[in-house]
């Protein structure tokens, strides 16, 4: 397949949409899941794929590979998510995805995008697979192994200083959480990115503000994020995290010597209104009784 | 004490900048200890090839996971302690885990430094040996410190290296460079077999030459290689020796030389005893590498009683007896047969 042209604003919303009508279903499916990070991140990455990110055509079979063991000197046969991406080549850009547990929201905007086959959504958290639950750096759309949080940011990091060392011209896009910010390590990435002015780092950050034990406020505050962040030396733009215009726009802008940062404020139970009876225990659905499961049925039948 | 062993200044400072020279790839990272890991005159010589990363491991091991994606070669500089404690995590994750080939270059390795139970890496040989694809090297001396970078930039994964500063004695002839998954065979004997690490072979020297003039037949091999465990010699040796092994080693009993010489026995079903000598499940704490060596006992004359302790003898030697030995270059006793 080719790269996908740049969609316009209603194609993307309409993807984005996609995105959470599959994860719905997945969720559906599979009697539980990661459901409100569709919720939140969907206009995100439908916007980051769609509009955003310079990248090559997929070089992934359609139908994700079985896992190839795990990279060691003897393994040959390990290959890595990010042919989804298409090829790592000087003018392309590159993605790195840190929530790993968002791992179902990527693969359902790889096949919304064309560069992933429906069928591969089959193999989800299935044994032998790497279309798994929370992914690592085989599974499909993820370069690096990134779910013990807040590691992504750093490795993206060395690969945006070493793509300055190589003259290269292509963009480092991380996707990142809120709840990373909690992580001492991300404030030591945050300061290594600005002390080494790697303004070919782009970072969305989807602020729900939810975590696994429920409001971010409740658990441990991070805000005030955009005094934080650019105070840290980064040039942060705050967006309407649903607004695929809104979040397009920084990508345009120019920010030298300092990396962007764009504060997603989104809504955790974006388009599942029935999601919000769960609130403020939003991180993970396990549905409680076929009952409850039969209404996330209904509220899937009505997003058609 | 006296030696008649040359002393070499800062080995590691001098030889990275000529081994770098025409390694364009090979980068140093380093977390605000630059002089003290002697990485100063490389940033002088080659500042377009050194990152300051502040006080900040966890994001450096990032950084350098990016990097060696890149195909670079990060040369981590910084205290074992902070390498193999603090960013553990991301040292398993971020690097570890893809085999990436970073290079962790380790200071201050067990009851070197006087300062104390925070620099102190009295466990880091057993941390880095259970992290899958890492290779795990210790150097004893200036050749070695000079032939060690060969061999941790030979392999395709992460190395980590317990790395020696400031003033090194030269055990070893610098013709005979360190060698991956090799022990030197420092002399050969029956007895007992006595495998030392690091700094311990200086000192377990000072014993087996004392020792071997009261008639006691060793087998004496110097270990750099931690992981992979797998050198024929070593096998060998434990399986020969009449009365047992002794490990040496600067770090703790558990997880280090000693357990790895434990694991070989057993799964060979070597039915012959080992004697470990290292930190007994405790933390040092401040003070001279010579006070701490004698008192968590590291030193020559626990070596003597523990080879008293296998061969059921007494060969009545002192500390002043151990004193008095003088040490010289030491050239590999299977090369000297050979020849």
């Amino acid at each position: 397949m080719s790269a996908m042209p740049f969609l316009s604003q209603h194609e993307t919303r309409t993807v984005a949409q996609k995105i959470r009508r599959r994860v719905l279903d997945s969720v559906i499916r599979n009697n539980g899941g990661y459901l409100s990070q569709a919720c939140s991140s969907a206009e995100i990455l439908a916007t980051l794929y769609t509009r955003v990110m310079n990248l090559g055509p997929s070089l992934a079979p359609m139908i994700p590979l079985p896992f190839p063991g795990v990279p060691s000197a003897q393994n040959q046969n390990f290959f890595n998510g990010s042919l989804y991406n298409g090829a790592h080549e000087p003018h392309l850009d590159r993605f790195f995805f840190s929530p790993a547990h968002y791992a179902l929201v990527l693969y359902a905007t790889l096949i919304e995008v064309g560069r992933m086959d429906a069928q591969g959504l089959e193999q989800f958290n299935q044994d032998g697979s790497t279309v798994e639950m929370i992914g690592a750096e085989h599974s499909p759309g993820m370069e690096t192994t990134t779910g013990s949080l807040a590691q992504c940011l750093s490795q993206a990091g060395g690969v945006a200083l070493a793509r300055k060392l190589k003259k290269e011209t292509g963009r480092v896009w991380v996707f990142m959480s809120d709840g990373e910010l909690q992580e001492g390590q991300t404030w030591e990435a945050f300061a290594a990115l600005a002390f080494y002015k790697l303004d070919n780092v782009g970072v969305y950050m989807d602020v729900n503000a939810h975590q696994c034990d429920g409001l971010m406020s409740d658990v441990m505050s991070v805000e005030p994020i955009r005094a934080r962040l650019e105070s840290f030396g980064a040039s942060v733009l705050e967006v309407d995290g649903h607004d695929i215009n809104a979040l397009t726009y920084p990508s345009t802008l120019e920010h030298p010597n300092k990396p962007l940062v764009v504060i997603a404020r989104t809504d955790p139970a974006r388009g599942i209104e029935i999601l919000r009876t769960r609130a403020p225990k939003y991180h993970y659905v396990r549905f409680q009784d076929e009952q409850e499961r039969e209404q996330y049925r209904e509220w899937f039948e009505e997003m058609k | 004490m006296e030696n008649n062993l040359e002393i070499v200044s800062r080995p590691h400072a001098r030889n990275l900048i000529e081994w770098a020279k025409d390694k364009p790839r090979v980068v140093v990272l380093s977390a605000d200890l630059t002089s003290s890991c002697e990485v100063d005159t490389f940033r002088d010589t080659y500042p377009e090839r050194f990152f300051s990363m502040g006080m900040a491991e966890q994001n450096m091991l990032g950084f350098a996971a990016g990097l060696a994606r890149e195909g670079f070669f990060p040369y981590i500089h910084t205290f074992a302690v902070f390498i193999t404690r603090r960013p553990f995590d991301q040292l398993a994750m971020s690097i570890a885990y893809p085999n990436l080939p970073v290079r962790f270059i380790g200071f201050l390795p067990g009851i070197t430094t006087p300062g104390g139970v925070t620099h102190q890496a009295i466990d880091d040989i057993a941390l880095m040996r259970i992290v899958p694809n890492m290779t795990v090297l210790e150097v004893g001396d200036a050749t070695e410190v000079e032939s060690v970078l060969d061999v941790a930039q030979k392999s395709n994964g992460p190395v980590y290296v317990r790395m020696l500063r400031g003033e090194v004695p030269r055990l070893f002839p610098k013709s005979e460079p360190l060698q991956w998954n090799h022990a030197r065979v420092l002399s050969k004997g029956n007895d007992v077999a006595i495998l030392s690490s690091g700094i311990c072979t200086e000192e377990a020297l000072r014993a087996t030459n004392a020792l071997a003039a009261r008639g006691v037949s060793i087998q004496h091999l110097h270990v750099s290689t931690h992981k992979p465990f797998t050198d024929p010699q070593i096998l060998d040796a434990l399986d020969a020796t009449r009365h047992g092994t002794i490990t040496m080693e600067n770090h703790l009993l558990t997880g280090g030389l000693g357990s790895a010489t434990a694991e070989l026995i057993a799964e060979h079903g070597i039915g012959k005893k080992l004697f470990r000598i290292g930190l007994r499940d405790t933390y040092a704490h401040g003070a001279s590498r010579a006070y701490l060596m004698k008192k968590y006992q590291l030193d020559a004359l626990s070596l003597v009683r523990a080879v008293e302790n296998l061969t059921r003898e007494n060969f009545g030697l002192t500390e002043e007896d151990l004193a008095q030995v003088r040490l010289t270059e030491m050239h590999s006793a299977a090369k000297a047969e050979a020849l």
